[in-house]
C-alpha cells in the first residue's frame, strides 16, 4: 500500500523561514524595534572592542582628563582619563556579559526547581513556596546590598561576582513561572497519553512539555536578565560595584561621586545613561514582544 | 473558619518574619569580614592612628558587642533585642542608636514614597483603563508601549536626566536636598517650609512617578480586557446605561481589583522603592542612610534597615490577603 496524494499544482509553494520571521516581525513590531536596537548595541560593542585598544583606552590615564568630545575622543573622556567612547564600547559588553551570566544561572536553576515542584509537587513544592514567599519579602536591592557589603570584600569585586550576586535573585520569577505552567499542563490529556505509553519523568519533561513553554522561557529569560543588569547597576550606583571595571553602571556611579552635573562635564553623565537607557528599553522591547507570542490572549486589542 | 484562616496567615507572618530575620543574623557570619577589625582599619586609614595593641583592642570590643559568645546564645540575644525594638547602636554615629537615625529618616522617605506611590496608582490606573475602553482615541491606546519602555529605565537614570536638565541647565528647581539648607535651621510646622519642601520633592517625586507608570497602565490595561467580553457589561450596554456609569461602575470596578492588591503591596514597599533615588537627590531618608552605612561599613544600620523594610512588606502582604474578600464580595475564605 503505498498511496500519496498528487500535489496540487496550484497550492503556492511555502516562503522561507527568513520571510515567515520576517512577516511575524511586521506584526509585531515591539519585538522588531527591540531586536534591533539590541543588535545595534551588541554590533557598537563588539565593533568597537575590535577597532579601538579598548584594554588600554578604557582605563585610567590613557588620555587626557576631562576633554569633552572632540574628534579625538568622540565621547570625551573623564576625570581619570579614560577615553569614553572604549569605556563605552567595552561597557556595553560587560554589564551585558553580567546580565547574561545571571540570567542563565537564573533560567536552569528557576527550570530546575519549577519542574521539582510543578511535576514532584510535596516537599520540594513546600520549601520552593516558603524560600520564595522569604525571599520576596525581602526587597531586592536590600537583599543585594546586604549580600554585597557583607559576604565580599568591596575592593576585590568584579564583574564574575556583580553576576553571582545577581544569580541570587534571579531564578525566582523563572521557577515561579514553571511551576504554574507545569501544574497546569500536567493533567492534560497529552501527558497522561505519554504516561501511560511508558515515558519516563524525565522524557515527559523533555519530550511533551517544555516545548510548549519555550517562548514562556524565552520571556522569562529576557526578564532575568533585565532583573540582573538592573540589579547590579543598584548596587553599582551605591558603591558595591566592580571599582576596576569600565561597566557602564560603574561610569555612572564615578560621575556622580565626583559631581560631573555641577562641574559640567555633562558628556560624562549623558553617554551612559543614555546607553543604559538603549539597553533597558531593547529588553523591556523584546519582552513585550514574546509576551505576545507566549500569550495571545493579551494580542493586541487595539 | 474565618478565624481559623486568619490565625494561619498572622502565623505564616510570623514565620516569614522570623526567617527573614534569621537570614539577616547568619549572613554576616558568613562572612570573612569583621566588624570591629573593618572599623579599626577604616580609622587607621583616614586618621593615621595606629593602636599599639590592635589585637587586644578588638578583643574588648568583639566582648562589648558580645561576638565572643557560642553562634546560638548570640542568636538568642539578638532576637531577645529586636524583639525588644534595640537594633543596637550605629557604628559610624556612635552613640546614637540605629532605631533612633531610622526613625530621624523614616518620615522623609514615607513622606516622599507614599504621594508618590499613590499619584502614580491613580494615573498609571486611569490611562491603563482608558487604553482598554473600546470607545477611547487612539492615542490613548497608543501610550501604554511607550510608558512600559519607561518603566523598564531605573527612576535612578531618569533622576540623573531631570537634575541635569531642569535642576542645572533650566534652573527651574533644586538640585538636590529636602530644604533650602540656609533659609531653615531645621524641619518646622509653616508653610514657608512646607512650601520649601514640596519644591525639592518635585524632581524626585517626578523621576519615580515616571519610571513606574507605566506598570500601573499594563495592569490595569491587560485586566480591562479581560472584562470587555464579560456579560455584565453587554447586558449594561444593552440595558442602555450611560457611557460613564458602564465605564465607572461596571467596567473599572470588577477590573480594579487586581490593582488594588499590587497598591497595597507597592505601598508594603516603599521604605525601600525609593532608596536609589533619594540617595541621588541627597533627600535625607531611608536610601541615603542606607548610602552612608555603606560607605562606612556599619553593617548594624544596613541591618536596622533591612530588617524595616522586611516587616513593613509581610505586614502590608498579610492585609492585603485579609481584606480582600472585603473588596471582592466573589472571594470567600475558609471555602478554598
Amino acid at each position: 500500500m503505498n498511496l500519496t496524494l498528487p500535489q496540487p499544482a496550484s497550492l503556492p509553494t511555502q516562503p522561507s523561514q527568513t520571510v515567515l520571521v520576517l512577516r511575524y516581525l511586521r506584526r509585531n513590531p515591539s519585538l522588531a524595534v527591540g531586536l534591533v536596537l539590541l543588535a545595534f548595541l551588541v554590533g557598537f560593542g563588539v565593533i568597537g572592542s575590535l577597532v579601538i585598544d579598548v584594554d588600554t583606552r578604557a582605563y585610567p590615564l590613557a588620555a587626557p582628563p576631562v576633554q569633552p568630545p572632540s574628534p579625538e575622543y568622540p565621547l570625551g573622556t573623564d576625570r581619570d582619563g579614560r577615553d569614553l567612547l572604549a569605556v563605552m564600547a567595552r561597557g556595553v559588553l560587560l554589564t551585558g556579559a553580567v546580565g547574561l551570566i545571571a540570567g542563565t544561572v537564573g533560567i536552569i536553576v528557576g527550570v530546575v526547581v519549577g519542574f521539582l515542584a510543578g511535576y514532584f509537587g510535596g516537599a520540594v513544592d513546600s520549601v520552593l513556596r516558603w524560600l520564595t514567599e522569604v525571599l520576596i519579602t525581602i526587597p531586592p536591592l536590600v537583599l543585594q546590598v546586604l549580600i554585597a557589603s557583607t559576604i565580599v570584600d568591596k575592593n576585590k569585586v568584579t564583574v564574575l561576582t556583580m553576576a553571582g550576586v545577581a544569580s541570587v535573585l534571579s531564578w525566582m520569577g523563572t521557577a515561579r513561572m514553571v511551576r504554574a505552567q507545569v501544574l497546569s499542563l500536567r493533567e492534560r490529556a497529552f501527558v497522561n497519553m505519554a504516561k501511560l505509553s511508558g515515558m519516563s519523568d524525565l522524557e515527559i519533561i523533555f519530550k511533551e512539555l517544555m516545548p510548549n513553554m519555550l517562548p514562556y522561557l524565552a520571556a522569562s529569560f529576557v526578564g532575568a536578565v533585565m532583573g540582573a543588569i538592573g540589579a547590579s547597576f543598584g548596587l553599582e550606583a551605591l558603591g558595591l560595584g566592580p571599582v576596576r571595571e569600565p561597566t557602564i553602571g560603574m561610569t555612572i556611579r564615578w560621575a556622580v561621586y565626583h559631581s560631573a552635573i555641577f562641574n559640567q562635564w555633562w558628556w560624562w553623565v549623558l553617554w551612559p545613561v543614555l546607553a543604559l537607557i538603549l539597553i533597558f528599553a531593547s529588553l523591556a522591547l523584546i519582552n513585550r514582544g514574546l509576551d505576545e507570542l507566549a500569550n495571545p490572549r493579551v494580542r493586541r486589542s487595539e | 473558619m474565618q478565624l481559623r484562616y486568619l490565625l494561619q496567615r498572622l502565623a505564616f507572618m510570623v514565620f516569614v518574619i522570623w526567617s527573614a530575620i534569621t537570614l539577616l543574623f547568619f549572613l554576616p557570619r558568613l562572612s570573612p569580614i569583621n566588624p570591629v577589625r573593618e572599623r579599626f582599619a577604616e580609622l587607621q586609614r583616614s586618621t593615621g592612628w595606629a593602636p599599639r595593641d590592635m589585637e587586644r583592642l578588638v578583643k574588648v570590643y568583639e566582648v562589648k558587642f558580645g561576638l565572643n559568645k557560642p553562634l546560638l546564645e548570640q542568636y538568642a540575644d539578638y532576637m531577645a533585642s529586636v524583639l525588644r525594638g534595640d537594633l543596637g547602636f550605629s557604628i559610624m554615629r556612635y552613640p546614637r542608636t540605629v532605631s533612633e537615625l531610622i526613625a530621624q529618616a523614616l518620615p522623609w522617605t514615607i513622606g516622599l514614597l507614599l504621594v508618590t506611590t499613590l499619584l502614580t496608582f491613580a494615573i498609571g490606573t486611569a490611562i491603563g483603563a482608558l487604553a482598554a475602553w473600546p470607545r477611547s482615541p487612539q492615542w490613548v491606546k497608543g501610550m501604554v508601549t511607550p510608558l512600559v519602555v519607561l518603566a523598564a529605565v531605573p527612576p535612578y537614570l531618569l533622576g540623573l536626566l531631570l537634575i541635569y536638565f531642569v535642576a542645572f541647565r533650566a534652573k527651574l528647581l533644586p538640585l538636590g536636598g529636602a530644604y533650602t539648607l540656609g533659609r531653615f535651621t531645621g524641619p518646622e510646622l509653616s508653610l514657608p517650609f512646607i512650601l520649601d519642601v514640596a519644591r525639592h520633592a518635585v524632581l524626585p517625586a517626578l523621576s519615580l512617578i515616571l519610571a513606574s507608570v507605566g506598570f500601573w497602565a499594563l495592569g490595569m490595561r491587560g485586566m480591562g480586557v479581560t472584562v470587555q467580553g464579560e456579560d455584565y457589561v453587554l447586558f449594561a450596554e444593552h440595558k442602555g446605561l450611560k457611557l460613564g456609569r458602564i465605564f465607572y461602575a461596571y467596567y473599572v470596578r470588577n477590573a480594579i481589583l487586581p490593582q488594588v492588591t499590587a497598591l497595597a503591596l507597592a505601598l508594603g514597599s516603599i521604605v525601600s522603592a525609593g532608596i536609589l533615588v533619594e540617595y541621588l537627590y541627597g533627600f535625607p531618608g531611608l536610601g541615603s542612610l542606607l548610602n552612608s552605612a555603606i560607605l562606612a561599613n556599619d553593617f548594624f544600620v544596613i541591618y536596622g534597615i533591612g530588617l524595616i523594610t522586611i516587616v513593613a512588606v509581610a505586614v502590608s502582604m498579610t492585609l492585603v490577603d485579609l481584606l480582600y474578600p472585603l473588596l471582592d464580595p466573589r472571594i470567600r475564605y475558609g471555602t478554598r
